[in-house]
């Protein structure tokens, strides 16, 4: 990963204009400087750049935050330039670069498993046109046409002749040619590059201390920030004692944050941080100092039965089906808040004058920090920018709120000139999360007398994220993501099952903790709620759980392709192991199937042992099998963490857990074995990152029910619940 | 100023004695390969060693190490990412946002150096470090090979 650092913005500005006044192809990215950008390598297009030794240089506008996104992307576009692999690099453009360039690298938000399904279309077609540019040139100089010239790995050959180039030598005259329209793309099938087990980019950097991260940045006379921002929700800051501090070692400047947060600047951020836990602070503790978890599970429970509540899918007559049901199931379930607790902080590096604003940040969305960036600097746009470094996990959490950015900024403010860190402590980092959010859910099953599922109300209550982060993403109220994997149509997550009478509607309760996207999002509860409770359903059927879902399963042949995978697999239906129990799960999100069947082991003691994971995935088209089965590995690591662990509680309107002492997370001692099947079926691109979470804590439920007999229905999964001693 | 040997060069510093040795090795030192996670010594990302134990160094006052003690840090444990780990690392592609493993390799080496030929349970034993993006299953294939031991 090559990150250029500038200074100035001025040298790239003046080149951005002259390039929209002129050249359509001769942009450079800027180096540092007028001087730098103009001994830039050429561009072949805004996704290619070929250095005169004929190393590729990839532009990628989505982020890597650990879940390889950056290497497959990097694998779609060398594919369709027939690039060598081993001379590929990548670089990322700022949203300021963006912006000027009127969005030529799209979108660069990268979440909801997006990364490559949603880009994946243009950044073949970048490589694929550079291709035909760098082809086009070399015929253009040896006056052949270029349909008698072949490129691969980053040599033009022409046929007849035999005489060949390579492409660093005709890049720059590449670039000058006018680009091809929508370029006819590979068959994935003829795929060299992509859909190939090829090994990271970006490793060598992270075995040696080397890669930098973005709270590693440096820049000369840089100083550090500490912050604490008001731990109740709600709450401001009141009053802080800044002379007590003044004289402590390398301490520069005590300052306001906004209306919440209060700041120390120093030299070091031992420095600040030690002089801010020093500091005398007074909170104005606003309207939520009472706030309890018991509270707000209260607001939920009243939505479970709530008159009024927004409808997500709907057939048939549910009310009639249950009041004419042969037997009928109902239980209740919930799901906790969870904080990301992504490895690093957040924290972010600002540098503010009258005249611009720069930022240094790991973000999973960099026109949304450069958005917030120029709230809080104050000046147009264009006179500021994000420069995106290496993130130490996102997982939704540097995609839901970019504060960090925000403060960064505002205390960069107090000291024009001056960069400034800002790095939050853990203990800041678990008060002032953005939280995955709380829900309930209560289920209704009705069956006949066959024990076939005719009805089915799922009624949902609980926290919209869209309506704390992007209100205006609300469609007459209600929150179309709250219905994620439960929708009837459409290709992001469909519900699979074959109900007659169904109705699946949520009771929107919001309660003063703010929400986030956190990895699988809502899929997370709502594949919880559907799964268990259909192997309740399977139970009181007197069914096998398999076969209770295969038989509702029919009209839906990639959920089922998924599920009967994995039961083979595991081995459903032949004996485990003494004292080892199966569970099942599957579910649709991000616009992958995938299922999982796990095994269990429940101690006399209660406790918990997920032995062995087996979980498929059908996500369309796979661009490097090895790191979907890596994303496959963590999103069980991060899904049983939640199950066996994760749980946020709300005391006095704070959180009550500050650190990784009071929020236990899964360590390599509870993780299990994971077996990936990845089956795709190409026609349509799913997501990766996200999808194998949903099924992780319903298999284990399942399967903890089936070893004990006990149905848990609120995560985290508890110990003194399973007790038998 | 105090005197560290870190990764076989002695380095004056400038700090107060009660502070971390991660921080002095992040912002005296400028060694920023040893990362911060949590602060109370929960997380490991600040594994560094001291005279070849695998030590957490956020919770570790600096006036702590004692003259004459050898640091090493991720940036030391080889010349060039020669270590069997480090190659071991390479191979499993064991990294994915990668924050964490400076401390995976340096709680892994010192496991090995300690215990060459480790079981399944006694690697999950020692290496107690956290991964939120799950690369656990990776990190102990990796250790396997390293050692030379099959699962």
């Amino acid at each position: 990963m090559t990150v250029h650092f500038k200074p100035s913005r001025r040298g790239f500005l003046a080149g951005s204009a002259a390039t929209a006044a002129g050249l359509t192809l001769g942009f450079h990215v800027p180096l540092v400087g007028e001087a730098a950008a103009q001994s830039a390598p050429p561009e072949v297009n805004a996704w290619v750049v070929v250095k005169p030794d004929d190393t590729v240089v990839i532009r990628i506008a989505r982020v890597e935050m650990g879940q390889g996104t950056l290497t497959g992307l990097a694998q779609l576009a060398a594919e369709e330039l027939e690039a060598d692999w081993s001379k590929v690099t990548t670089e990322y453009p700022t949203p300021g670069q963006n912006l000027a360039r009127k969005r030529v690298w799209g979108n660069f938000s990268t979440a909801g498993s997006r990364g490559i399904r949603e880009s994946q279309d243009y950044v073949r077609k970048g490589g694929a046109a550079a291709r035909m540019m760098l082809v086009q040139a070399a015929a253009n100089e040896w006056g052949v046409p270029a349909g008698e010239c072949r490129a691969q790995k980053g040599v033009i050959t022409h046929v007849g002749s035999g005489r060949s180039v390579t492409y660093g030598k005709v890049a720059e005259a590449a670039g000058r040619l006018e680009a091809p329209k929508d370029p006819p793309l590979k068959d994935p099938k003829d795929w060299t590059i992509a859909g190939q087990p090829l090994k990271r980019l970006d490793t060598a950097g992270k075995l040696n201390g080397s890669q930098v991260y973005s709270i590693d940045m440096k820049l000369p006379g840089m100083l550090n920030a500490a912050i604490r921002d008001c731990p109740i929700f709600g709450g401001k800051l009141k009053s802080f004692d800044a002379a007590k501090v003044e004289s402590m070692p390398g301490v520069r400047k005590v300052v306001r944050v906004g209306d919440t947060g209060v700041a120390v600047i120093a030299d070091t951020w031992w420095r600040a941080k030690s002089a801010l836990d020093a500091l005398p602070v007074v909170w104005d503790e606003g309207p939520n100092a009472k706030l309890s978890s018991a509270a707000i599970a209260e607001t939920l429970k009243e939505g479970l039965t709530a008159e009024q509540a927004f409808v997500g899918n709907q057939a048939g007559d549910v009310k009639a089906a249950i009041a004419g049901a042969a037997k009928v199931v109902e239980a209740t379930y919930s799901f906790p808040y969870q904080h990301h607790a992504t490895m690093e902080p957040m924290n972010a590096t600002a540098r503010w004058t009258p005249e611009q604003c720069e930022v240094w940040t790991a973000t999973q969305n960099a026109e949304a920090a450069l958005a917030t960036a120029v709230q809080a600097a104050g000046l147009p746009i264009e006179k500021c920018d994000v420069h995106r470094l290496h993130l130490g996990g996102g997982f939704g959490r540097r995609s839901s709120s970019h504060d960090f950015v925000r403060q960064a900024v505002l205390i960069a403010r107090e000291m024009p000139g001056t960069p400034v860190k800002l790095i939050w402590s853990r203990e800041e980092d678990m008060l002032h999360g953005r939280y995955h959010p709380i829900t309930m859910a209560k289920m209704t099953g009705a069956l006949d007398a066959s024990g076939n599922l005719v009805g089915l109300h799922m009624r949902l209550a609980g926290q919209s994220i869209l309506a704390s982060i992007n209100p205006a993403g609300l469609q007459n109220g209600k929150d179309p993501a709250t219905f994620q994997g439960l929708n009837s149509g459409g290709a992001e997550g469909v519900f699979g099952y074959a109900v007659p009478n169904l109705l699946i509607d949520h009771a929107m309760r919001n309660p003063p903790i703010p929400p986030g996207f956190w990895r699988g999002v809502n899929n997370n509860q709502n594949a919880l709620y559907l799964e268990c409770f259909v192997d309740e359903l399977a139970s009181a059927a007197g069914k096998d759980p398999l076969e209770f879902r295969r038989a509702m399963l029919g009209k839906s042949p990639k959920h089922l392709a998924v599920l009967n995978a994995v039961a083979e697999k595991a081995g459903w239906g032949t004996p485990a192991p003494a004292g080892v129990h199966r569970g099942l799960s599957q579910h649709m999100g991000y616009g992958s199937y995938v299922a999982a069947c796990a095994e269990v082991r429940v101690e006399a003691d209660g406790s918990v042992k997920v032995l062995r994971i087996v979980a498929a995935t059908d996500p369309g088209h796979v661009v490097n099998p090895q790191q979907v089965a890596a994303q496959i590995e963590g999103s069980f690591a991060y899904g049983l963490s939640a199950a066996l662990h994760g749980e946020i509680t709300i005391l006095d309107g704070k959180v009550e857990q500050e650190n990784f002492d009071t929020y236990p997370v899964i360590r390599m001692a509870e993780m299990p074995r994971v077996e990936t099947i990845i089956m795709p079926s190409g026609g349509f691109w799913g997501g990766v990152g996200e999808p194998t979470i949903f099924v992780a804590a319903p298999a284990v439920l399942n399967a903890i029910a089936a070893a004990t007999g006990k149905r848990l229905r609120n995560m985290p999964i508890k110990t003194e619940d399973l007790r038998r001693v | 100023m105090l005197r560290l040997t870190v990764n076989g060069t002695v380095r004056e510093v400038d700090a107060e004695p009660d502070t971390p040795l991660l921080w002095v090795l992040r912002e005296q030192v400028g060694l920023t390969g040893t990362k911060y996670g949590c602060g109370v010594a929960a997380c490991g990302a600040c594994t560094v060693h001291i005279d070849g134990v695998a030590t957490r160094s956020c919770s570790l006052p600096v006036s702590e190490v004692k003259a004459g003690q050898n640091i090493l840090t991720i940036e030391g444990l080889s010349p060039d990412s020669s270590h069997a780990l480090q190659k071991a690392w390479l191979d499993h592609d064991v990294p994915q946002c990668g924050y964490c493993q400076s401390g995976q390799l340096m709680a892994a080496a010192a496991l090995l150096a300690a215990n060459p030929k480790p079981t399944d349970d006694e690697i999950a034993a020692e290496m107690t470090n956290i991964c939120r993006c799950g690369t656990y299953n990776r990190v102990r294939a990796a250790i396997r090979q390293a050692a030379g031991v099959t699962g």
